[in-house]
């Protein structure tokens, strides 16, 4: 085994040193490009949807580039190892796909100036460190306007991790959408305060089945929302991933990251050597995100209306959180406008048809 | 009304696991030992129990395999601290630990596999009105665990096995010195209480949520941990508690759906609350721990010196 390394290792200097001196040549060699996951890729979930997105990429740049990943990685001072290994080992392009990587992407990156860091969900940069974030929201508002036009019992049930500015954006976007189609609808909300808990986030979706909802969703990491409703034979609105495998009859549609489109330019960019340290918050406009993996409860008719409200907002000539924005207790955040990114990210109400008070900080 | 009965439903499902979890821990702690492996046994025998099921197509072979598996590694854990002399703390967490990676590469091929959710209630009981699904249209493991509290309470207090092994936990010396092989008896409590958590990690991936996602027992191995003393390590005690506990949760939820205004912060964190309480309490009671608490808890015997 050992012999075997040191054997490679000797080819691969060797080789290393005659493209060298072939000078030009070394441009074929291909862009070595590492992945940090922060949970194992299994079948559905977040970092999937990153893997997906790798696998985009690979598809789209061939052998130009050289892609390895690893998972399972936990957010502390493992990941910091783990992306100076993969820094070590010759990647010039690192995706660190969670938010608690921030810090140590932002350690390593000063260690290794000529390789380019990409970061998911953080705000730091750096001058190799770019950051990236998708506005799901928007795929929300459209899935809210879908939940509008399906729910019998005008209550949608929503399972929610943490009362954050992420979270509540979603809720209240979705609830938006919800309310655009019918007026009178509600949104319930089940807090669970995990990230992912599958028992609670189970426990959470039949309880608000059990007052009423016909339709939940979640914004939760596991799919035991989808399941539940499957099996109490209503719908629900699946996140992060297409989850029909889980709720083949329950699932109307799924609100889900794409990250392919998006790692694909990182990448060429570096290729062609025009890479910048970018802070990109990307929509539809920007293939981002999506509704997708509609059921069979989702006639074309439908469908199509759905799309639509899709590209209105692509274009830009619908805005999720257009004024007037008013919370549930009748306050009014914004009388005119619409809400900028410093207000998104400061988010902390719930809008109006939303059931229950949120706790301030 | 309509209400009460799938809150009551629930509340009896996430009580389970942490019953039969706390059961098998209460056996362990009245022989002297504490077992803080419990969320890995749990772990495991979830991944075992559902790939045994996903495998076999019964759900009956995943249970049986769940609680050997809890079984299986309360044995090496006995093997540790009862013949070995180790730390119990220590062994204990290095088992959960361990559990916690074992049952990932276990159920790393079955993320994703899907089981049929268990439909299962009483004959004629479960079409009352109300009291039908509140009560009678559960997992027949639900009613085992009823049965397994009332059980351990009449062995405990009742038969002279369970006196021996109360003996067993309060002054090993003496009951050596009876002639009791103490060290025999830890084994088959400690292997007795892994295979309650065994049960309790399959019921919760095969009935409570009927799927196997990475550490999806998500902590319920230490909640039990906190039932014993909370039950001031009575069996009926437990099952008042498992239930208060998985109740509260249930109940922040619909408080929380119907828009009750309290921070659903401080809703997640009453069961605990709860437990400190109770332990305040005690404490403050020299009686009450002295009574229930075996006294060689914890404590390393050798039959020998």
């Amino acid at each position: 085994m050992k012999n075997h390394l040191i054997r490679h290792t000797l080819a691969a200097a060797t080789a290393a040193a005659c493209l060298w001196a072939a000078g030009p040549a070394v441009a074929q060699e291909p862009l070595k490009i590492g992945f940090v996951y922060v949970s194992p890729v299994g079948e559905a979930g977040w970092s999937w949807q990153q893997d997906l997105g790798r696998k985009y990429m690979e598809k789209q740049l061939g052998d130009k580039i050289k892609t390895q990943y690893v998972e399972d990685v936990p957010e502390g001072a493992d990941a910091e190892r783990v992306i100076r290994d993969l820094a070590q080992q010759g990647n010039k392009l690192i995706f660190t796909t969670s938010f608690g990587f921030m810090n140590p992407t932002i350690k390593v990156a000063k260690q290794f100036p000529d390789v380019k860091f990409v970061h998911s969900t953080g705000y730091k940069t750096a001058p190799n460190v770019a950051t990236a974030n998708a506005r799901f929201y928007q795929a929300r508002y459209v899935a809210g306007v879908l939940a509008g036009h399906k729910t019998q019992t005008g209550v949608v049930g929503y399972v929610g991790a943490y009362p954050i500015p992420e979270v509540l954006q979603g809720i209240n976007a979705f609830t938006r959408g919800l309310r655009s189609v019918k007026p009178d609808a509600t949104v319930r909300v089940i807090m669970v305060n995990s990230w992912f808990d599958p028992g609670k986030e189970r426990d959470a979706a039949l309880a608000l089945l059990d007052q009423g909802a016909d339709i939940v969703t979640h914004h939760t990491d596991s799919t035991a929302t989808v399941q539940a409703a499957e099996e109490r034979g209503k719908w629900a609105i699946a996140y992060h991933s297409d989850m029909s495998k889980f709720g083949p009859h329950a699932q109307l549609a799924a609100v889900t990251h794409h990250w392919g489109p998006y790692f694909t330019r990182e990448a060429q960019a570096v290729l062609d050597g025009t890479w910048k340290p970018d802070q990109v918050w990307g929509g539809f406009k920007e293939h981002m995100v999506d509704v997708e993996g509609f059921g069979p409860a989702v006639d074309d008719a439908l469908k199509a209306q759905v799309k639509e409200k899709e590209a209105a907002i692509a274009d830009g000539t619908l805005n999720v959180f257009a004024a007037p924005i008013k919370t549930n207790e009748g306050k009014v955040v914004l009388a005119e406008g619409a809400l900028d990114d410093k207000g998104l990210n400061a988010m902390n109400y719930y809008v109006e048809g939303v059931v229950g008070k949120l706790q301030k900080n | 009304m309509d209400a009460l009965a799938p809150l009551i439903a629930a509340a009896m499902n996430a009580g389970t696991p942490l019953m039969l979890a706390a059961l098998g821990l209460l056996i362990n702690e009245k022989s002297g030992v504490i077992n803080l492996g419990s969320e890995g046994m749990m772990l495991v025998a979830a991944a075992l129990g559902f790939a045994m099921t996903v495998q076999t197509g019964s759900s009956v072979l995943g249970f049986v395999s769940g609680a050997l598996a809890g079984a299986l590694m309360a044995g090496l854990f006995a093997w540790l601290v009862v013949w070995l002399g180790a730390n119990q703390v220590a062994c204990g967490l290095a088992l959960s630990l361990f559990g916690v990676g074992v049952s990932a590469s276990i159920g790393l091929p079955y993320v994703g596999a899907t089981i049929k959710a268990s439909s299962w209630s009483v004959p004629f009981l479960a079409d009352l009105p109300f009291v039908g699904p509140a009560l009678f249209q559960h997992h027949p493991l639900v009613y085992g665990a009823l049965a397994l509290a009332l059980a351990l309470a009449f062995f405990l207090y009742r038969t002279r096995a369970g006196l021996v092994l109360r003996a067993v936990g309060e002054s090993p010396e003496s009951a050596h010195a009876l002639g009791y092989p103490v060290r025999r008896i830890r084994l088959a409590a400690l292997l007795f209480g892994g295979a309650c958590c065994g049960l309790a990690g399959a019921f919760m991936s095969l009935v409570y949520t009927p799927m196997w996602v990475e550490n999806m027992v998500s902590g319920r191995g230490w909640i039990a941990l906190a039932l014993t003393p909370f039950a001031t390590w009575r069996p009926l005690r437990v099952l008042v508690g498992a239930y208060l506990f998985g109740g509260i949760t249930i109940l922040t939820f619909h408080m929380q759906a119907l828009g009750v205004p309290i921070a659903s912060q401080l809703l997640s964190m009453l069961p605990y609350l709860a437990t400190i309480f109770v332990l305040v309490l005690i404490s403050r009671n020299v009686d009450w721990i002295r009574i229930n608490m075996p006294a060689s808890l914890g404590r390393v015997f050798n039959p020998n010196s």
